[in-house]
This record gives structure tokens, sequence and C-alpha cells, in this order.
């Protein structure tokens, strides 16, 4: 019953989008896991907003990757017809939810990155990024905020919280690096001004993480280890199950619309 | 070959009336011309091009106002009208029109206040009620009912209403 993969040419701009792309759609599918779950109404309704937003993102970064590849692929071929390995976003976003402090410190990593990164891709010299970073900066400002909120409110809360929220931080950390890594392909981009180089970002990351991670009373740890391989399409087991959902209507009935 | 000219700027402006009297779905007292979504009507050979924007990465409603746009221009004798999303210049809550946030504001809504759509990260924010004019108010949630939403609580009157989020 299986429809065959799309083959996907990756050109270095290809590659660029579809792996900002790719980091939108998991993490967005990621936090609509929630929706009816999360702790109260309020918050039921923040975690499918910003899933809204991230996939919508997600849209329209895979349907400037398919222009740009310039074959017959678009959005929905690109999200609902690549397998695990054809995926190209951060370990850090396809983790499972976890508990609610999980889920959050998740959000805060990606957030307080895509925050600095939207804003610097402003500049971008390519018109369409440029124009989906005026969007995304905005909206990533208040996900921010949201989840900088919660971590406090978790490592400053309760015994329990606290240590969930710590045990969350330990656990997830060594799937931040990847978001400041650039292979060949990225330098080229960045050389042509077209990209950002993210390792001028990691300090002002650093900055906004020791802020409130240091007022909610928890601590960063001192481990550099990072793990690596999103990027590249080496991806924990957690994507397939992940992809499994997203993908069923569309591998089980191929070309289904509503 | 005035005429033709004439006939053709008259056929275009009944063209983005038509299409300026869609409403927003979600807030029907605004239409697409209020909320600066409508951004150009084109007139090519008989056949219409409208260009609109997204508003939010993740509004819904972006399909639906598509949907509608189409459905007007079909009722209104244009036939097969094709409408174009364009993405630069991104739009802005700047955009919205003073007749539009004045329908927001007497529908309950308060509208965007202008340039203030990025605060710092724990900035405080002044929201006056739209019910009873009162500045004591405090944010709920940054996340409402729709993605252009937050909901607020006046302190006076008690009463909760929706804050049209700043972009």
């Amino acid at each position: 019953m299986l429809v065959a993969n799309i083959q996907v040419s990756e050109t270095p701009l290809v590659l660029y989008a579809l792996r900002r792309a790719d980091d939108a759609l998991i993490l967005g599918h990621r936090l609509s896991e929630w929706c009816g779950h999360a702790p109260m109404l309020e918050e039921d309704m923040a975690l499918s907003n910003i899933a809204l937003d991230l996939i919508g993102q997600a849209r329209e970064l895979y349907t400037y990757a398919a222009k740009a590849e310039g074959r017959d692929n678009d959005e929905d071929k690109l999200a609902y017809l690549r397998d695990v390995r054809q995926y190209r976003n951060l370990l850090l976003v396809e983790q499972p939810n976890g508990d609610f402090a999980q889920t959050l410190v998740r959000q805060f990593f990606y957030s307080a990155f895509a925050d600095l990164y939207w804003r610097a891709m402003l500049n971008s010299r390519d018109a369409t990024l440029a124009a989906i970073a005026a969007k995304s900066e905005k909206e990533s400002a208040y996900h921010l905020r949201h989840a900088s909120e919660w971590i406090i409110r978790l490592g400053d809360g309760t015994d329990e919280s606290h240590a969930r929220a710590q045990g969350a931080i330990d656990h997830l950390w060594a799937y931040t690096g990847e978001m400041f890594a650039v292979d060949d392909g990225e330098r080229a981009l960045i050389h042509a001004g077209i990209a950002i180089d993210p390792g001028a970002l990691r300090g002002r990351w650093l900055t906004t993480l020791s802020d409130v991670i240091g007022e909610a009373t928890l601590k960063l740890p001192q481990n550099d280890w990072m793990q690596q391989g999103g990027r590249s399409g080496r991806h924990s087991e957690h994507l397939g199950h992940l992809l499994s959902e997203l993908q069923s209507m569309q591998r089980t009935f191929p070309g289904l619309t509503w | 070959m005035v005429t033709v000219v004439n006939d053709n700027a008259v056929l275009r402006q009944r063209a983005w009336d038509v299409a300026a009297s869609v409403v927003d779905p979600e807030i029907p007292v605004l239409s697409i011309a209020d909320l600066g979504v409508l951004r150009d009507v084109v007139l090519d050979g008989g056949h219409v091009e409208v260009a609109i924007t997204p508003t939010y990465s993740g509004c819904p409603a972006m399909n639906m106002i598509a949907l509608e746009i189409e459905i007007a221009l079909e009722r209104a004798g244009f036939h097969h009208p094709k409408v174009r999303t364009v993405l630069s210049p991104a739009w802005t809550t700047d955009w919205m029109s003073e007749e539009g946030r004045e329908k927001l504001r007497a529908y309950g809504i308060v509208p965007p206040q202008a340039s203030s759509s990025r605060r710092a990260l724990f900035g405080e924010q002044a929201v006056a009620c739209p019910q009873c004019g009162s500045d004591k108010t405090e944010l709920l949630s940054e996340f409402g009912s729709t993605s252009c939403k937050a909901l607020w609580r006046c302190k006076s009157c008690r009463e909760p209403f929706d804050y049209f989020k700043c972009h």
C-alpha cells in the first residue's frame, strides 16, 4: 500500500530551506500532540497556536524549497512523501514530548535560537527567505516569551517541578549543538549573504539561556559533548514513529484531498 | 483608445471592490481591504488576478479567504479569477486601516497598537479595556481563540477581552 518516496535534488539552497522547514514541521507536529491534553485550557490553546505558527512557517519554507528545486515537488509531497533518512531536521525537535517540563525545555532551547535566527535572517539577500523571516521573527518573540515564563515557573516552583525541569535540561542539552553547526553548502550560502552564520548567535543564545535559567534557579550543564546527525538524515528512533502518524493518510490513500 | 483604457480602469475598480468586500471569516467585521491583506488586482485579457498577502504564518483563514475571493468574483461575472499569494513585503498590522481599527474596537477587540510588535522579553504593555476604557488590565494568555489574538482581562469591570496582537 505504501507510496514510493519522492526524490529531492538537494542543491545547497533547497537543502537550506528544507532543513528549516523540517525543524518547523516536526516541532509543530510534536506540539500538536498536546492538543486536548495540556494541563489547562489556556495552555492547550497556547501550544496549539504555536504549533500552527510553526506549521505555517514550514509550509512557506517547503513551498520555497520546491520552487528553488524547480521540479514537480510541492509542500505536500515534501512533507508527506519523504522517509526518515530524507528528513533534515534537528534531533532536538523530534525528541518526544515527555512530561510538560521536557516539552517546554525543548521549546525554550529552540525558541531562544529561532528568535535570534529569524531576526538575523531579516537581512538575507534572498527576498523570499527575508520575507519569511519578517513573519517568523515576530512569532518567535512571543514563542520565546511563553517558554521562558514556563521555565521560570517550573524551575522556581515546587521541588517536583524544579527536579523535572532540571532533568529535562540535562537530558536535552546534548541536542543543542546541532543548531550552530554548518556544512560546506551552508558556508557558501553564508558567504553569499543568503544565510547567516548561526555560530555568531551562540553567545547571545547562551545569554538568554543563562538569564532565564538563572531566574528559574536552575543550572546549565557543564558538559560540552554534543550529539549530531539530524541535518544529514541520521535520526533518533523517535522520528520514524512520528512520521508514521504524520504521513499515514497520504501513504495509505495516495493523493487524498479533503 | 482612451475609452478602452477608461473601461479597463472602471472594470479593475469594480473587480477591486468585489474582492475588497470579502471579510475575514474569523473576524467578520473586517474586510480584507481593512486588514491590508488585499494587495493588488490586475486585469489581464478579461481575467482577474488578485494578489493577497498572508497574515500570521499559521492563520488557517487564508485558504478560506482565497476561496471567498474566487467565489465573489465569479458571482460578479469575472470568470476564472486567480488568487496569488505574495510574501514580500511581509504583512504587518501597521497596514490595518483606521476604519478597520475603529470597527475592531466597536466589535469588542482592542486593535493592535502601532509599532509595538516586538517588546522586551518581559516588558510591560498597557492595553485599555474596550468595554469600560480602564487601563487596569492584565494579560491572561498571549494565545487566544485565533492566531491573531491575545486574551486579556479588565481588573475594573472584570470582563475578559481580546487584543489583536501586533505583527
